[in-house]
């Protein structure tokens, strides 16, 4: 047993500061252990979000010493003793309170990837898929949407005006997930140009860093994703555009 | 006192809670072309169901061609000591292959068999490779892929937003009420038709593998409203927790674990389930070790490992091991995967268990045992609903998921829950739009009922003295614990319900600080009614029931007694208080009896 240090944030809309509190932290205690500690016995409407306590649903995101983590996977022993951690609410939302954001930009973005549409079925009825033809976007499919990456994302975080041209991370590989599937036939060109902006990301695997499920977003899904995009681009388009005056769709 | 201020939504058809059952209920109703709510109390996608591991039980039969409705219907009941209502668990083996290829034909991406079919594993108490998985993520892929389709159809969807009370006109429900957390607002939703989606009551325990979500809203405003409750004294105790370190105490194990190989082990190295085999189970559970290693690969001449009997036989040997002191270091027991397969195989098909020991216990599975103990996982009681329809006993509600009661029995068999999701969800969400689209007279929600239950809400703030919310959830959490578990006696359940008299009590005076805004201190306040509801009722139905069976074992009853296998202990609400009575169970065609009588 150990006494720590916590700066935890409290706050409320755009007002705030850390406070600080000590704990006592038992053997093998995660960040979002000693949160609910403090919510116990000395601050009970100290607001956090969590669910699974197991890194399987990604509701306890949160800037732990600045580091973006979930609070569940994040074991007290791995800091030095005497050190005094911080936890404050993943910066790129808005707050709400405390350690809760508004991360409604990312149900909203959701909603715009183009669903799957479906092949048609084997002329038996079922459909069939090669498990070596599905592990590729079952990679995607392991996404919790802790929304760490879209938390990082500097267009996302850096450039409010650049949202609405602009899903983020997490969408581009539910799209790459969406178009790898064996099944699908749905066109979602026109979506990452417009709404998805994958041209805005410049490839600085932040997003990649962060995930706590390991996605390689960055390599297996966002490059791929730009090498397509890259393949669609037909010069004497481009050309044509150039002299009609920016005109989005070709004649 | 001002008149509380609340906002106004009205549906055909309102859906509350969003795991499994909830999104196929929505779906489904919106398929029928009502408009649909659907209120959940966690952020969309995070519900319960997202912590699902092992599987979807149907019989698809595409590793097992001899499987088909039948036998998961026997083994179902089986796995329930025959408790089970026959005709819920009938729909359920008839209708879970077509849900999961629903769910296939929504983007859901299943491991698959060499011919490119969905791959199905063995999971406890089937008699066939039957759980159609993803890893040991299954749960996640269920609702992901539920709530991509579901965001697509039109229907309107409240996240975090908590109801507190069902609101009846005359004796039909006609709406829910309650808050958003984000602001602490009230909210009423006017609605034809309720479905509750709320899942369970885990959280009154205090060593569980249930989030904070699972404090019996459903169930408890399902009995305040006036509808029947059964079987509440049968919980499950998952077999399988993580024991070590204490704070993660409770997470879940997959019993995957065990359906991919993994068996348990004393402190001696004992295979002890060997110990255990029930005279109920004795003919299909191998009595020796070699006919168990050859019963993975060949299922038509061997009997099924004991490692994989029904959760509540398993739950109740590790129990006694540990008590005779033959237990692992830190109060459970060990499961060995690790000297049993490779190192590949386990991180391919169990991905999530190996990063769970890994980062939370310094434990990594593919070179060492893992340490598990009984944890409370599921209640199999719920609403009382009429089987086809879902429909509870009072008009106009609808009830699917762990919420509704029936279907499991006295037991549930792992991964009967995720397709239990799928049928009843989608019967439910079907049943509640048809209902709704045939709703006669005026949708009426009375205000005077509603301003009376946001007083009551916000007495917590006004109280000047009172007690801290936390510790109440906390001392009923313990009593829960010590007094309910996995054996009970009368004197015991007698002791916990004279505690949780004193719990209501305190509860009254609990006092909450800070604002409305995000206040977890007032959620949990406002919880502890429903919890300590259930509570009570799970500890009232067990006094009730003078036997063992299933998931309700009593030291003063050990046995399993036949007058009582015919019976539900049913619970309602009249006048303030909860009775207690014993009614017969729906009886089985005799179509359906004969398989029960061939030896298979």
């Amino acid at each position: 047993m150990q006494t720590f240090t916590m700066q935890v944030f409290r706050g409320q809309g755009r007002q705030g500061d850390f406070r600080e509190y000590k704990v006592i932290a038992d053997e093998g205690m995660v960040v979002l252990d000693v949160i609910h500690r403090i919510q116990a016995t000395q601050a009970p409407d100290l607001a956090c979000r969590w669910n699974c306590k197991a890194g399987k649903c990604g509701s306890c995101s949160a800037e732990v010493n600045g580091k973006p983590r979930l609070m569940c996977m994040t074991r007290m022993d791995t800091f030095p003793p005497g050190e005094t951690i911080s936890v404050a609410p993943i910066r790129t939302f808005p707050l709400i309170r405390d350690l809760v954001t508004d991360v409604s930009y990312n149900y909203v973005k959701a909603k715009q990837v183009p669903p799957l549409r479906l092949k048609p079925p084997d002329p038996d009825g079922k459909y069939r898929m090669m498990q070596e033809d599905v592990d590729r976007p079952q990679e995607f499919h392991k996404c919790i949407e802790c929304f760490l990456c879209q938390d990082v994302c500097h267009v996302i975080r850096d450039h409010e005006e650049l949202k609405p041209a602009f899903s983020g991370p997490r969408f581009f590989i539910k799209a790459a997930g969406l178009d790898m599937h064996p099944l699908d036939t749905q066109d979602r060109t026109e979506w990452i140009r417009s709404q998805g902006g994958i041209g805005l990301c410049n490839i600085t695997k932040c997003c990649t860093e962060v995930c706590p499920e390991h996605i390689h977003i960055t390599d297996n899904g966002i490059i791929p994703m730009k090498e397509r995009m890259a393949d669609n681009f037909d010069p004497v388009v481009w050309l044509l555009r150039k002299f009609r005056g920016g005109r989005k769709e070709p004649a | 006192m001002a008149k509380p201020e609340y906002e106004t939504h009205e549906h055909d058809v309102i859906v509350i809670g969003a795991g499994g059952a909830g999104l196929c209920a929505a779906i489904a109703a919106a398929e029928a072309g009502v408009s649909v709510g659907l209120i959940c109390k966690s952020l969309l996608g995070k519900a319960h169901t997202v912590m699902a591991e092992g599987g979807i039980a149907a019989a698809m039969g595409n590793v097992w061609p001899e499987d088909n409705w039948q036998v998961h219907f026997r083994d179902t009941m089986r796995g329930g000591k025959m408790l089970n209502n026959w005709r819920m668990a009938q729909l359920h083996a008839q209708e879970a292959p077509d849900r999961v290829l629903e769910l296939e034909r929504f983007g859901a991406l299943f491991d698959r068999t060499k011919d490119g079919l969905i791959s199905q594993r063995d999971f406890g108490g089937h008699r066939y490779a039957r759980l159609a998985h993803v890893g040991d993520r299954t749960g996640l892929e269920m609702i992901r892929t539920l709530q991509y389709h579901a965001i697509h159809q039109g229907i309107d969807v409240y996240m975090e937003c908590k109801v507190e009370r069902l609101i009846k006109d005359g004796d039909r429900v006609t709406g829910a009420f309650g808050y958003w957390r984000n602001t602490g607002q009230f909210v009423l939703f006017k609605a034809k038709a309720v479905v509750l989606a709320t899942g369970g009551i885990g959280k009154a325990w205090k060593i569980t593998s249930n989030s904070w979500e699972y404090t019996g809203d459903g169930h408890s405003a399902a009995l305040w409203a006036g509808a029947d409750l059964i079987d509440m004294e049968f919980v499950q105790f998952h077999p399988t927790g993580m024991v070590w370190p204490p704070s993660v105490r409770g997470i879940l194990v997959t019993e995957s674990v065990r359906g991919d190989g993994g068996t348990l082990k004393n402190k001696d190295g004992e295979r002890f389930m060997f110990n255990y085999i029930p005279e109920f189970f004795k003919g299909e559970t191998a009595d020796n070790i070699d006919e168990a290693e050859r019963w993975y690969a060949d299922k038509k001449n061997n009997r099924r490992t004991p490692d994989l009997l029904p959760r509540d036989e398993v739950a109740r040997a590790i129990n006694s091991e540990v008590k005779a002191r033959r237990g692992s270091p830190h109060g459970g027991v060990f499961l060995d995967i690790f000297s049993r397969r490779s190192p590949d195989y386990i991180r391919k098909r169990l991905p999530s268990m190996y990063h769970q020991f890994k980062e939370l216990a310094n434990v990594d599975i593919t070179k060492e045992p893992m340490e598990v103990g009984p944890t409370c996982h599921y209640v199999m009681g719920g609403v009382r609903v009429e089987a086809d329809s879902t429909a509870a006993t009072v008009q106009g509600l609808y009830a699917a998921g762990e919420v509704a009661g029936g279907m499991h029995g006295s037991n549930r068999l792992g991964g009967n829950s995720l397709s239990d999701l799928l049928v009843f969800g989608r019967r439910a969400g079907m049943h509640a739009a048809l209902y709704a689209k045939n709703f006669g007279g005026q949708l009426v929600a009375d205000s005077g009922q509603v301003e009376s239950i946001a007083r009551t809400m916000l007495e917590p703030f006004n109280r000047s003295g009172g007690e801290n919310p936390y510790a109440i959830q906390a001392d009923l959490q313990e009593t829960m614990q010590t007094l309910v578990g996995i054996i009970r006696n009368e004197a015991e359940l007698k002791e916990a319900l004279k505690r949780i008299e004193v719990l209501k009590e305190r509860a009254k005076k609990v006092r909450v600080e800070g604002g409305r805004v995000y206040n977890p201190g007032w959620h949990v306040a406002l919880d502890l009614a429903s919890l300590l509801t259930v509570a009570e009722c799970s500890a009232l139905a067990a006094l009730e029931r003078k036997e063992s069976r299933g998931g309700h074992t009593r030291d003063d009853h050990p046995y399993a007694d036949d007058e009582w296998g015919k019976l539900n202990v049913v619970l309602r609400m009249r006048d303030g208080r909860v009775w207690v009575s014993r009614e017969p169970l729906p009886e089985m065609p005799p179509e359906l009896k004969v398989l029960f009588q061939e030896r298979k």
